[in-house]
């Protein structure tokens, strides 16, 4: 499950950030990549909520520290 | 095409924000965004801006313009306003857009004092004031915005009525502030009407506000980036002038050509005649403010007009539309030719039409025109119209008042020039496949309800059962046929039905009919190659036809002529009879793929 997560978490953020560079791993954090500003880091999580559907509470956009833990995130709620 | 036209084709799509998102991105990697007109746009808010610039950026393609954005850094709105050199005064804006929260201001004292009240809301509309008469100082126009009331309430419905509470405060807010407007130049933007429409509990959220004090829902910034381009493109003079309507399935319900006077809905006594009302009433209302009314529907010209002159539950009447085209000509080249008789731009029309292949086949020609897309349930059709902003204006005045007036000719008709579409390129862009068999059973009951309900595209009209279709079909002496189309646009069904009679040396057509949403698809070129392989396989010499008129096939009284049959004689009841010889007839280069099965052999 984690993997098809991963997959299309990734479709999100090439999108979202306009770069088809991006490869999401569990250590992937927002100074790895480029553009992954507090504006886009909004733009992401909309998107992310919009496609798998849920919501997050404010404190969890805020704490996120890399992709795992987005990814854990997910699978609590999906 | 210049790459702004590519941009503007681009932004007409239904775009969420990361769609937005890119297509700004794009449109700034462009060295040229010509023809779109370029605007300098500044954005002023109490709370962050910046998630506005790239939605608006794409936003702005679809009115035309090439916006330039730029967003005050958050937490700076009085140091931007009041500093001569700041960023936005140094920007030389075209306009600035004020957005200022309800939570920038301080509220009401105490609850339940009316003179608190006045004195906040005294205190609001000044602060507001100074920044807007600093601003104007810049040379830039000034867009105030009114104040979405803050979603929570306190008692609940006695809000409205408590003065001091967040309801009563944003109201005498937007009193004021719409009251101060009238001796400026400065253009309302109502923020508190469209956060009404989308509803309240839509418009606020929290979460966004608390993590990155976005002033009001992410989901609903492609609507407000969308309200913000169509007043600046009102400013640039983009507003639309002219609203084209559809008749059949558009202005009443089904076709007056097949369902006569009597049978089409239009008014009192049924959902869907209220509905086409609602839309009749919606166009009247637009024209008394000013906007021009035009027709353009595939009919013939007195058919079309009879409704407006006597149906008796018709709100439009023919001298409420300037132009009126009731032709078999393409939609496209009757938008050119009403935009040229009342002497406005084609980028001054709205389209509104509910058969989606008409819809693209405008965008298509003339990506200018606006057009708008209707969902199937007519009670929608108001809605979508009004609230799509085409004619969104700054001001109302005795000359729009008088506008109608002006263009009051009865419904005149406007000259065709030449064909304004490639409609090659269109037809092939349909994806059109047609399928053709003989009659079968299962085929049968829709081949005798369009015998006996088709009369437009009908050359005989001649009516049978379902019993005598039966034995047309056992019958191995005849040839008939069945045609079906699909498009990108999908199942168009049973759209032809031809029944050939031996008659000697040759086959006589007896019935030959064709439904009118398929018309100019170059449908009848395909069923007569049909009738021709087959007749040619038979070994028939000649096939001939015959036009029966009625009052309503006029239609196609040029049929056959038009199909390259020559004429044997004319009847005085103006009954015309045609032949066309088998041996070398060519088949047509057709738009479409063509499937067919055989019938079987006797």
């Amino acid at each position: 499950m984690s993997e098809a997560i991963y997959l299309q978490l990734n479709q999100i953020f090439r999108d979202v950030l306009d770069n088809d560079d991006i490869n999401l791993t569990a250590d992937t954090t927002a100074a790895d990549v480029q553009g992954w500003d507090s504006l886009a880091h909004i733009n992401l999580m909309l998107a992310v909520e919009r496609h798998f559907k849920v919501r997050f509470a404010t404190t969890e956009i805020g704490s996120l520290s890399n992709v795992a833990e987005l990814v854990s995130l997910l699978e609590a709620q999906i | 095409m210049g790459n702004g036209d590519d941009a503007r084709q681009l932004s007409t799509h239904a775009l969420d924000l990361t769609q937005l998102g890119q297509l700004a991105r794009s449109m700034r990697r462009l060295t040229s965004l010509a023809p779109l007109t370029p605007f300098k746009l500044a954005i002023l808010g109490s709370a962050t801006v910046d998630f506005l610039i790239e939605p608006l950026v794409a936003s702005g393609a679809r009115y035309g313009l090439a916006l330039e954005v730029f967003g005050s850094p958050f937490g700076q709105v009085m140091q931007q306003a009041l500093d001569p050199h700041s960023d936005v005064m140094r920007f030389d804006a075209n306009a600035v857009l004020l957005y200022l929260d309800y939570r920038f201001f301080k509220p009401p004292q105490e609850i339940g004092n009316p003179s608190s009240l006045q004195a906040a809301v005294d205190e609001a509309i000044e602060q507001t004031n100074s920044l807007r008469q600093s601003l104007r100082q810049s040379g830039a126009t000034v867009i105030v915005t009114t104040m979405p009331p803050p979603p929570l309430p306190l008692f609940g419905h006695l809000d409205a009525r408590v003065a001091g509470t967040g309801r009563a405060f944003a109201e005498s807010y937007n009193t004021a502030l719409i009251r101060s407007l009238s001796h400026t130049s400065d253009i309302l933007l109502d923020a508190a009407a469209l956060a009404a429409t989308v509803g309240l509990a839509t418009w606020h959220d929290a979460p966004q506000w608390l993590v990155a004090k976005i002033p009001f829902s992410m989901d609903c910034v492609p609507l407000f980036a969308d309200h913000v381009s169509r007043i600046v493109a009102s400013m640039m003079g983009k507003a639309r002038k002219c609203l084209v309507l559809d008749l059949d399935n558009t202005l009443w319900g089904g076709v007056i050509g097949d369902d006569g006077l009597e049978g089409i809905e239009i008014g009192n006594g049924s959902a869907t005649g209220e509905a086409h009302l609602e839309l009749q009433r919606a166009a009247l209302a637009l024209r008394q403010r000013g906007i021009v009314l035009a027709v353009s529907s595939k009919n013939n010209d007195d058919v079309a007009r009879k409704p407006f002159r006597e149906h008796p539950d018709m709100l439009l009447r023919e001298e409420h539309i300037a132009v009126f085209q009731a032709n078999w000509q393409d939609k496209a080249t009757n938008l050119v030719a009403i935009a040229k008789s009342l002497n406005i731009g084609v980028d001054a029309l709205v389209f509104l039409d509910d058969n989606p292949a008409e819809r693209a086949l405008v965008r298509q020609a003339l990506p200018q025109v606006a057009v708008c897309e209707l969902p199937k349930d007519p009670a929608l059709y108001p809605e979508v119209l009004m609230q799509a902003g085409y004619f969104e204006a700054l001001a109302f005045s005795e000359e729009d008042r008088l506008r109608a007036g002006q263009y009051q000719s009865n419904g005149a008709r406007a000259a065709l020039e030449q064909a304004a579409a490639d409609l090659s390129t269109y037809l092939h862009s349909l994806q059109m496949v047609i399928a053709f068999s003989p009659f079968d059973v299962i085929g049968q009951a829709r081949i005798a309800q369009l015998i006996n309900k088709s009369n437009q595209f009908n050359l005989t009209t001649r009516r049978y059962s379902e019993t005598d279709i039966e034995s047309i079909r056992n019958d191995p002496a005849l040839f008939t046929l069945q045609a079906r189309l699909t498009d990108r646009f999908g199942d168009n069904g049973m759209i032809s039905v031809v029944i050939c009679r031996p008659e000697g040396q040759h086959w006589s057509i007896d019935t030959w009919l064709m439904s009118c949403r398929v018309l100019k698809r170059h449908v009848e070129l395909a069923v007569l190659d049909q009738i021709m392989a087959a007749a040619s396989e038979k070994e028939v010499r000649e096939v001939r036809g015959r036009y029966l008129p009625t009052e309503k096939n006029d239609l196609v009284r040029n049929h056959y002529e038009e199909l390259g049959f020559t004429q044997i004689c004319a009847h005085e009841d103006g009954t015309t009879e045609w032949r066309m010889n088998v041996a070398g007839y060519q088949a047509h280069d057709l738009p479409m793929v063509i499937k067919t099965s055989l019938r079987k052999a006797p």
